[in-house]
Formats: C-alpha cells, sequence, structure tokens
C-alpha cells in the first residue's frame, strides 16, 4: 500500500444487483446479423441512392453494348450519305448525322461495344498481372521483390500513352480491340502491382498467416487462400476507377489517330476526333459521343469511389 | 486532508451516437476525489472507465457527448464550460497521462519541443531559456537520464518506458491538481511498469497532485491507491477503500473479479474432468471455483520429470543478421543456446520480457524461424533436419495458439471453415467427419454450434481465442504452443480461457509449451518455468521452487514486480 498522508477512507458503495444478473463471462451472442468485410460494405452499398443510379447506369450501359440492335436498326457505317453530310435530326435519325453523313445515334450505341470491351479487356488483365506480381513480390521478399518491382519501375518510368502510341504506330495495319488494349494494359499494371504489394506487406504480418502455415499449409497455398483475399480491396476500387480510364485511353489514342481503324470499328474517340473539322457548323458531331463517353467514364469513376467508402472503414467512419 | 473534494462527479451520464441509434456508455457515475488523494478506476474493456475519465477533461472521442449530470472541479461544472475556458484547465489544472506511448507523441517533433510546447502552453515559464530550463526539470524529475542529450532526440529513438516518462513529464509539467492517468502503463514490460508507477507515485506525492488512476489491473488498482471505484457496463458496481473491497466484495461483479484476478498467492488450476460438467460452467467467480481451487493435487514435478520429454531443446541457438544498410549486417542472437526439456502432459512457461527470445524460441519449435545451431527434438525426432514431409507430419502433432485475438483469424473465413482448415489440410477423414470433429472441438472449447457460418469479426476476443484453441486441437495433436494465448484478454476472459486450458490438458493429456510475460498467469497453468532474459535461459525450475525461492535478481526483480503480489486477496 501506498503510504500517503492522511487517507481519507471513502463511503463504501456497493450497487445493487441488476435484473437478470451479471450474465455469463464472455457471453455469445449471434443473434445479429452476419458481418464480413465483403457482407458489411455490400450493407454499406446497398443503402445508398447513387450506388443504384451508377448500378443501374451501368448495367445499361453493358446492355447497349451487348444488344445495339435493340435501340436502332441504322447500320453505323454501310448506309452513309453524302448528301445528309452534317444534317442535323431528321424522323428515324434523332441526332443527326455526322460529316460523312451517318446517322449519329447509331455510331454511338455501336461505338459502345468498342469502348466497354477495352476498358474491361484492359481491367482484367491489369488487375490480372499486377495481382499476380504484386502478390509475389509482396509475400515472398528478397531477390524475387527486388527483381519485380524494378521492372514494374522500369514500366512505371514509360508514360503508358506514349508507349501505347508507339504500339499502335507498329500495327499499322492489323489493330484490333486485342491490340488496343495490350497497348494500354501493358504498361499500366505497376500501379496495381505496387497497391496490392504493400497490402500484402501488411496482411502477412498478421498472425493468421503464421497460423497457417504451422497448421502445414504450403507457402504457396497460405498466399492464395489467406493473403491474396484479405488484400484485394484496395485492388477493386482502383479497378473500377482505372475501367473509366481504360476507356478515356481508348478514346484518345482514336482521336490521335492511331487507335482503332475508322471503318471497321465504331469508337467514341475517333467520332470525336472527326467532329474537329466540323466543329462551328455541326456541334451535334462532337457533342453526342462526348456526352456517351462522359456519362460511361463518370459511371464507373462514381461506381469506383463508392466502393471505396464502403470497403475503407476509416471514411466510412468520418461520414 | 482538506474538507473539500477537489472533483465531485455527479450522475454522469455519457452516449455515443453509432449507425444503429444512441448507446450510453456511461450511466450514472458519481465519485470524489479530494486533493492529493489517488483513486482508481477498475473495469473490463468497455466498463465505461476510459469514457468516463475523458468526459471530465472533456476528450471525449467522436461522437461522444455528456447527456446528464455534473463534473465539479474546484465548484466549477467543467461540463458547462465553454472550449476556450476548458483548453485553460486542461494541461494547467488538469494533466493527463495517455494510454499508448508508442503512440501518444508525434514522431516528426524532438522530445524537447514537445516538452517546452506543454509548457509554453500553460504559461509556466515564458522565453525560450527559461521554457528550455523547465523542460530539462520536468524530464529529470520524471526521471529521464541524460535529459540534456535526450531533449534533441525524436520519439522512435526512446524505448516505450522512455516515452512514458516524457508523457509523464508533460502531464505533470504545469504542476496540475489533478492528474488522469489512463492505463499509463499497460503496454509496457511488468519491471518497467514498476518502476514508472514507483515514479510517478514519489511525483505526486511530493506535490500533492490528486491522481485517477485507470486500469484493468485489480492488483495495480490496490497497489497504488487508496480508493477504488469498479466499473462494470457503465455504472458503478462497487467504490470504496481500496483493500476493503479487495478483502472483502460485496458485489457479485467485484467478486468474480477478485476471484479472477491471478496473483502470487493463486495455486495451479487442478482441472476436475466430469462428465456430467459442461465446460460452459467452467465460470469463474463463488467460492472453489476459479484459482482458488484448494484441492493441491500432487500432479507436479516429481511425477511427470520421469517419463520422456515431449519437447526437448538442447543448446537451440537462433541468430538473425540485421542490415544495417548497403551490405553489411550485424549479428544479433535472440536465442542463445537454450536447453531445457517438456514433459508429456505438462506445462512448461517461458517468461520474459519483450525481446527476450522466447517468441522466437516458440517459432524455432514449430519450424517457422530455422535453428542457426543446437537442436530442438520432438519426440525424439529433429526438428531441423526434417524434410518436408515429416514436417508435415510433425504438423500434426504441435499446434500453435497466438497472441492477437484480432489477428489470428483470417477475417474472410467463417469459424466452420477455419477450424477445418488443418483438417483438410492434412486430408483428415472425408467431408462428414469433418463436420462432426469440427462440431467436438467446437463443444469442448464450450462454443454454441451456431458460431459455425459467423465470421471472426462477429466474436468477442476471448470467443476469438476460443476458436483459435479449437483450430488447434483438431487434429489431435500432442503439443500446443501457446504464444501469449492470453495476454490481451481482460481478466475474466483470462481466467475462463485458462481454465479451459487446463481442463483440456487433463482431458486429453496436452502438451503445453506457454509463452507469457505475465508470472501471475504462470502460476495458475504451468508445471516449470524457464526465466529467459536477453535470449539465455536464466533460471529453469518447477514453478513451486522459483516462486518460492528465486535463485536470479533478474527472477526475483520480476516477481516483486507483479503488482498487487504482497495483497491477500479475499473471495
Amino acid at each position: 500500500m501506498s503510504s500517503k498522508n492522511p487517507v481519507r477512507r471513502a463511503p463504501r458503495y456497493v450497487a445493487e444487483v441488476d435484473e437478470g444478473g451479471l450474465g455469463a463471462v464472455d457471453a455469445v451472442r449471434v443473434s445479429e446479423r452476419k458481418s464480413n468485410l465483403w457482407l458489411d460494405a455490400w450493407r454499406d452499398l446497398r443503402s445508398r441512392w447513387l450506388f443504384w443510379v451508377t448500378s443501374v447506369l451501368i448495367l445499361f450501359i453493358i446492355f447497349v453494348a451487348l444488344f445495339p440492335g435493340v435501340f436502332t436498326n441504322e447500320p453505323p457505317n454501310d448506309n452513309c450519305q453524302l448528301s445528309v453530310s452534317n444534317a442535323g435530326p431528321s424522323p428515324g435519325h434523332p441526332l443527326g448525322f455526322t460529316k460523312l453523313g451517318c446517322d449519329i445515334f447509331s455510331r454511338i450505341v455501336h461505338g459502345t461495344g468498342t469502348s466497354l470491351s477495352v476498358g474491361i479487356i484492359v481491367t482484367v488483365m491489369v488487375a490480372v498481372m499486377g495481382i499476380v506480381l504484386g502478390a509475389f513480390a509482396g509475400y515472398f521478399g528478397g531477390w524475387l521483390d527486388s527483381f519485380l518491382m524494378r521492372i514494374g519501375d522500369i514500366f512505371f518510368a514509360i508514360p503508358y500513352i506514349l508507349a501505347a502510341v508507339v504500339i499502335m504506330s507498329m500495327f499499322l495495319h492489323d489493330r484490333n480491340i486485342w491490340v488496343i488494349s495490350l497497348a494500354i494494359g501493358f504498361f499500366s499494371w505497376p500501379a496495381t502491382a505496387r497497391i496490392l504489394r504493400s497490402e500484402v506487406l501488411r496482411v502477412k504480418q498478421l498472425d493468421y498467416v503464421m497460423a497457417s502455415e504451422a497448421i502445414g499449409l504450403t507457402k504457396l497455398r497460405t498466399m492464395f487462400t489467406h493473403v491474396m483475399p484479405n488484400s484485394l480491396a484496395p485492388v477493386i476500387v482502383i479497378s473500377t476507377v482505372g475501367l473509366a480510364g481504360a476507356i478515356v485511353a481508348e478514346a484518345t489514342l482514336s482521336f490521335l489517330g492511331v487507335g482503332l481503324p475508322n471503318n471497321l470499328f465504331m469508337s467514341w474517340g475517333n467520332d470525336i476526333s472527326a467532329a474537329q473539322t466540323s466543329l462551328r457548323t455541326a456541334p451535334q458531331t462532337l457533342i453526342y459521343p462526348s456526352i456517351a463517353l462522359s456519362l460511361t467514364v463518370l459511371a464507373f469513376i462514381l461506381l469506383g469511389e463508392l466502393v471505396r467508402d464502403a470497403l475503407d472503414p476509416r471514411t466510412r467512419a468520418s461520414r | 486532508m482538506s474538507a473539500l473534494p477537489l472533483l465531485e462527479v455527479k450522475d454522469l451520464e455519457v452516449a455515443f451516437k453509432t449507425a444503429d441509434g444512441i448507446v450510453s456508455a456511461v450511466r450514472g457515475v458519481s465519485f470524489d476525489v479530494y486533493p492529493g488523494e489517488t483513486l482508481a478506476i477498475v473495469g473490463e474493456s468497455g466498463s465505461g472507465k476510459s469514457t468516463t475519465a475523458h468526459a471530465i477533461i472533456d476528450l471525449l472521442p467522436g461522437s461522444g457527448t455528456v447527456t446528464g449530470g455534473q463534473v465539479l472541479f474546484g465548484g466549477r461544472d467543467l461540463t458547462k464550460l465553454r472550449s476556450t475556458e476548458m483548453e485553460d484547465i486542461r494541461g494547467r489544472l488538469i494533466g493527463l497521462v495517455p494510454q499508448d506511448p508508442m503512440q501518444s507523441l508525434n514522431p516528426v517533433w524532438s522530445i524537447g519541443f514537445q516538452v517546452e510546447e506543454a509548457i509554453r502552453a500553460n504559461g509556466v515559464a515564458t522565453g525560450k531559456r527559461e521554457v528550455r530550463k523547465q523542460a530539462l526539470k520536468v524530464l529529470k524529475e520524471a526521471g529521464l537520464e541524460d535529459a540534456d542529450r535526450r531533449l534533441k532526440q525524436f520519439p522512435h529513438q526512446f524505448s516505450g518506458g522512455m516515452r512514458q516518462r516524457v508523457l509523464i513529464s508533460i502531464g505533470l509539467s504545469a504542476h496540475p491538481q489533478l492528474l488522469i492517468a489512463d492505463e499509463p502503463t499497460s503496454a509496457l514490460d511488468v519491471t518497467v511498469q514498476r518502476r514508472i508507477l514507483d515514479h510517478l507515485e514519489s511525483l505526486t506525492e511530493s506535490s500533492g497532485t490528486a491522481v485517477i488512476f485507470i486500469t484493468h489491473d485489480l492488483g495495480l488498482a490496490a497497489e497504488r491507491a487508496e480508493n477504488l471505484v469498479v466499473m462494470h457496463r457503465g455504472k458503478i458496481v462497487e467504490s470504496g477503500p481500496a483493500l476493503d473491497i479487495l478483502q472483502d466484495p460485496q458485489h457479485p461483479y467485484t467478486q468474480r473479479l477478485v476471484a479472477a484476478a491471478p496473483s502470487l498467492a493463486s495455486k495451479r488450476i487442478q482441472a476436475a474432468v466430469k462428465a456430467d460438467k459442461p465446460l460452459e460452467t467452467a465460470e469463474v467467480g463463488g467460492e472453489g471455483a476459479g484459482f482458488d481451487l484448494a484441492t493441491v493435487a500432487e500432479r507436479t514435478a516429481a511425477s511427470a520429470g520421469e517419463s520422456t520429454p515431449v519437447i526437448e531443446f538442447r543448446e537451440a541457438t537462433k541468430v538473425f543478421k540485421i542490415r544495417t544498410g548497403g551490405l553489411t549486417s550485424v549479428a544479433f542472437t535472440a536465442v542463445d543456446h537454450a536447453s531445457f526439456q517438456v514433459a508429456k502432459g505438462s506445462t512448461l512457461a517461458l517468461v520474459g520480457e519483450s525481446g527476450s527470445g522466447k517468441s522466437t524460441a516458440a517459432k524455432m519449435l514449430l519450424g517457422l524461424e530455422s535453428i542457426t545451431s543446437g537442436s530442438i527434438l520432438v519426440n525424439g525426432q529433429d526438428v531441423s533436419t526434417m524434410n518436408r514431409r515429416d514436417l508435415l507430419a510433425l504438423r500434426r502433432q504441435m499446434q500453435p495458439v497466438f497472441q492477437d485475438p484480432y489477428g489470428s483469424l483470417d477475417p474472410l473465413h467463417n469459424i466452420g471453415n477455419t477450424i477445418a482448415e488443418p483438417l483438410r489440410v492434412h486430408h483428415a477423414g472425408d467431408v462428414a467427419s469433418r463436420k462432426a470433429r469440427v462440431l467436438e472441438v467446437l463443444d469442448q472449447v464450450a462454443l454454441p454450434q451456431s458460431v459455425l457460418t459467423r465470421y471472426p469479426s462477429e466474436l468477442s476476443g476471448g470467443q476469438r481465442q476460443r476458436v483459435a484453441i479449437a483450430r488447434a486441437l483438431a487434429l489431435k495433436p500432442e503439443i500446443v504452443v501457446l504464444d501469449e494465448a492470453v495476454s490481451a484478454l481482460d481478466v475474466l476472459v483470462q481466467a475462463q480461457v485458462l481454465n479451459l486450458l487446463a481442463e483440456l490438458q487433463a482431458e486429453l493429456s496436452l502438451t503445453y509449451l506457454f509463452i507469457t510475460h505475465d508470472l501471475a498467469v504462470v502460476r495458475v497453468i504451468a508445471d516449470y518455468v524457464c526465466v529467459m532474459e536477453k535470449g539465455r535461459i536464466v533460471e529453469q525450475s518447477t514453478v513451486d521452487e522459483v516462486f518460492a525461492n528465486p535463485r536470479e535478481d533478474y527472477t526475483r526483480e520480476l516477481l516483486d514486480a507483479i503488482p498487487g503480489a504482497h495483497i491477500r486477496l479475499g473471495t
């Protein structure tokens, strides 16, 4: 006991026992709803109207891409007549005509598939490369980490639009969706790999990873069953935003004239590029494909932001 | 003793706004603190003890608000003050020593700057030289050696104990009338804790500062405070003179707490295995339960020592190469020629402070760290020379339970899958028999079947630790390595898990390697103890022997540092 100066003897107080007693020590309460990271994120998303707006918009875009015939019977390329060059709307042609006399509405509808395919192919490619390389680098460390990350640094140092322009110029005659996707995606995986690697570095310190190795799982199996799933959240967020970025990149390359060939593929970027010359006389040729591009990009960026908020408990707490 | 209380808390109510509505955290708490007196608030995590303290100085986190009652400090109601008036009181009249010394100092400013900042803010001294002089003075008073040089250093160059000394000097820099110490030493080693608290006590005593001491440790509270407030679910369940409460607890909750607190006076848990007594009744509290089972069965040293050792360390050594930048590295010996044996069905405790090498020793045994020299034998087989297949087979017999209940379970796997994982990995049985085994071990650790489809985030720390034990038991191992497995748990839950471990040991004749920094826990769970210091085993013997006649100074220091060791607890 401390030997402090005159000690006051505090009055003794004993509370009455609560009704229902103390209960068992550390009783299990499982009446509440189930909860883990993904379930909680889904609940958070579900309760927000903006999530439903963007979801409906994205589903609509996907539907347009899959079934363009539902929206227009007008062929985008084959029925162009110079007589209606840059003409305004007319019955059956709600948005008017391009300089070459093609139906703008039909071109936008048919261009959706191109934009979306490029976006999805690039995103999947970047995510797979980034996840695999980032996970191996982070989990196994050592020389493998140094090697993979230095390669990443080299790729990082090259501006990917510049690299894509060079690659597209190499494939002058056989450009298609796969080539342009490869050109965009091949130089953007290092960002994903870095993010995944840092997340893996965090997760691999946790006891459950050590526990899983002590149970007898191999390092590889531990990585796939425990480390990777727990490191994926930030990659999902940047992939959603990255999808929008890939769509913009395709439009940019097409705008620069090194994108998809004008006569074979409908591409919003191509149309925006072609519209430059008649911007003042026929602004509709520029405005409508631009709106389609902006709406699509906005939808994916918004979804990415919402997913990030839902997955990151810190931003959730501050709301 | 002055007639007027320094601080009067009257019917204090605090509530937090959450997504699920308003949750009240403190419900009608009243107590007085007189000048120069030390009052301890004791309770489990979530009992509202820290919230009460933070409400006094208006530093409630997030959405917390005082919804009722008064906090009278020298006659002024602190809950009614404007924030500028409150700033004037904080630091100058009421000091705070925060909980976590590792996170409570700003890493980008030097120690000197942070102490001087506190001094300047409270107007203790003005002028550069005066402030500097005062900063040196308070740091020296707080027991920081070589304060002149230390002033220019940064927090990362300080150990936990030194940081806590800095925080104490900041808290006391303005000579406040009241100091609130919120679990000031719970993150520190016991010996450091003792030195710091001794020092804090002599400081506040000489200056007549009143102290509100918040802790989860009853022994610590009894040793450091004259008066005690025991909180449970936001309410005071019992208050009064510390010794009276400990020796004659009246409220059932306090009785439970006192019974669960391990102390030197406790005995080894003698688990009686009875078929008719399900595990969930391994309830702490009340007479005859918990650690005070008076029956001292002679299931100790003599009988167990004769059987062949299940685990044997032979001069096992681990040297880490620490990179010092560039291509150079320094050798650091984490475990230095450690030799000991563990007999079947017994518990050996490895005890030491942080950095003593005890966890590294456990990881070497589990095959998670390589062995630099020497050998480790499990059932006569050398772990270090094993090939992959043998190692996998060995892992069936040897399972770990780790410290952090929040980190040891994969948050994305539900409990059923988590427990079944070792069975799947080792291809034990078919799907149906695995399911049956999972249910069986779940029953052994006294968890209901309803948790099978639940995720770790839905369970409390103690329950997660029970899941981790269930996972370890799934393969019917002989050896369980418990690395600080109960250190992060509240005392009642800790007692419950310890009881569970003892019962499982008796029932399944398990061998435990128990790693801990807490000698009081060793007393109740272990048969043998090895005391580690700086990688070396300095003393090893039976628990009774070490506690009765410690041979090494270091062991004695550890024993002395157990808070409340010499206070006899009543039940």
